[in-house]
């Protein structure tokens, strides 16, 4: 049995692997560190500008008002992106996304169009939800759990479908078919 | 089960010959009852069988399927008037809220009017609405604020007593007619708006019978169609409740019988996902003689 002496031997040849080797780096992975203080993850670059966030927003601050200010959105847009995530129906599409990103974004895109005093630093709704694959049933589900979301705040309904008059407009940047 | 049917070439067929490109929104399959509308969006049963309101036609596509799905709904309506009980029930099928294809069948019961009429106590009159309606552009909810959805309709009905409605003045017993439908929901004041133009020969929809056989020698011909007019307007509550009121126009062209434009008063509730009650008042003016038909509509229809 001829085998066990050449493997005993092919194990004594091999060289210990040297030490400090960037695995990632001689397999081109490459590392991507979330910032150590917002805990988000880099995106490419982009120009951040208002217009990005899709809709102008409301002359007066009453909307904002009936959806509780800053902190009432900051409490809608938490529950909405929540929500999406125990949804069945679409949470595959959040996972593996960068949500401490989203939360932010979300909450200042809702701020900004409420006019409750904020800018809307994020990418545009297109290049936001390229390549998601987002279908219209998906863009249905992300409304009904935005609705649950505001009704729980008590935003009053006529308020609900103002806000979301701005929202659906963006519909072909957002529904890929 | 099978939950996955590929109709998308039919469409596209079907959207071709009418020299529509196929949408690139066209799926590849198409998911049968997943059941991805938001409620209320695919509006409840006219009485033609077609979605709509309570008496008029929407451009919305019947069944809580999206462009990548396909959805159903079954409809059961009565009209309780002054002399008259009316009755529908019926299906449509939404294939990818591009297509839809609906029957219903409609009974007009004389009751004790029956009598007078010459036609016995209790005579109903019945006829079968088949009807096709195609979405062409637009989106009910989405897209461009002030774009309405907007769907070519054809309806083609076939009374069950020709010779009834011959005897009353109708010169056929069966009809087509087409539709065409805009409808938007104005989110920004919860506001749904509805336009129909309707090219119609019917007599009281047809269950009178379709066209006017006058005397000979009369200077009139009893075969042209008329264009009529359907308008509904109704504001949304809640994601529920939507309560609105619908005006619709009648030809009056029966020597016998007059004829009065339709309305009626609404309100629509989501009693479950699947599940719409509608309850109306309705006053549909002169029917076979009998004036004043007014009184309470309520339907129930069930959509997957
Ligand atoms: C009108 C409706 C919508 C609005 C206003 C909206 C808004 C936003 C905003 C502001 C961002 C962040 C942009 C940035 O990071 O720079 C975002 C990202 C995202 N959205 Fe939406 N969205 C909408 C619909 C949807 C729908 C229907 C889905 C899926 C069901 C979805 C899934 C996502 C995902 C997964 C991301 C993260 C993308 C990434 O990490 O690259 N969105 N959206």
């Amino acid at each position: 049995m001829p085998a066990m002496p050449i493997a005993a031997a092919l194990l004594l040849m091999q060289q210990a692997p040297p030490e400090n080797v960037d695995w990632d780096e001689a397999f081109g992975v490459e590392e991507i560190a979330a910032d150590p203080v917002t805990g988000e993850l880099p995106v490419d670059p982009y120009v951040p500008d208002n217009a990005n966030a899709g809709a102008d927003p409301f002359a007066s601050g009453k909307m904002a008002e009936l959806f509780g200010g800053q902190e009432g959105i900051r409490a809608i847009t938490d529950r909405l992106v929540a929500i999406n995530l125990s949804d069945p129906r679409i949470a595959a599409i959040f996972e593996s996304h960068d949500l401490v990103r989203l939360r932010r974004t979300l909450f200042e895109q809702f701020c900004y169009i409420l006019n409750a005093g904020c800018d809307y630093t994020g990418r545009d709704m297109h290049a936001s939800h390229a390549k998601l694959g987002i279908q219209k049933g998906d863009m249905n589900a992300l409304v009904e759990n935005l609705q649950m979301a505001m009704r729980e705040a008590e935003v009053p309904f006529s308020a609900q479908n103002r806000f979301l008059a701005k929202l659906a407009p963006m519909s072909p940047d957002i529904i890929e078919r | 089960m099978f939950r996955t049917l590929y109709p998308h070439r039919l469409i596209a067929a079907l959207g071709l010959s009418l020299g529509l490109a196929p949408s690139p929104a066209m799926a590849e399959r198409l998911d049968l009852f997943e059941g991805e509308k938001l409620v209320l969006t695919n509006a409840v049963s006219s009485i033609e069988g077609s979605s709509g309101g309570g008496l008029a036609t929407w451009a919305t596509i019947g069944g809580m399927g999206t462009e990548d799905g396909i959805g159903v709904t079954g409809h059961v309506t009565g009209i309780e008037l002054s002399d008259f009980g009316w009755r529908s029930y019926g299906v449509a099928v939404g294939i990818a809220n591009r297509l839809e294809l609906s029957y219903a069948r409609q009974s007009l019961d004389t009751r004790d009017v029956g009598t007078e009429l010459g036609l016995g106590r209790g005579f109903t009159l019945d006829q079968d609405v088949f009807a096709a309606k195609l979405k062409l552009a637009g989106d009910l909810v989405y897209g461009d604020p002030l774009m309405p959805q907007i769907a070519l309709g054809v309806q083609h009905k076939r009374n069950l007593d020709k010779q009834v409605v011959r005897a009353v003045g109708a010169l056929e017993g069966n009809g087509t007619d087409i539709t065409l439908s805009a409808t938007k929901l104005f989110l920004s004041h919860s506001l749904l708006a509805n336009a129909t133009a309707r090219l119609t020969k019917g007599n009281q929809s047809g269950l009178l019978g379709f066209g006017q056989n006058y005397p000979a020698g009369s200077r009139l011909d009893g075969d042209d169609y008329s264009l009529q007019f359907e308008g509904s307007l109704a504001y949304q509550l809640s994601r529920r409740l939507i309560v609105g009121a619908e005006y619709r126009t009648m030809p009056d062209d029966l020597p016998v019988a007059r004829q009065d434009d339709w309305l009626d008063v609404f309100a629509a509730y989501v009693v479950d996902d699947n599940v719409t009650v509608t309850a109306a008042y309705v006053d549909l003016g002169s029917i076979a003689t009998f004036d004043d038909q007014r009184g309470a509509l309520l339907s129930a229809q069930l959509a997957f």
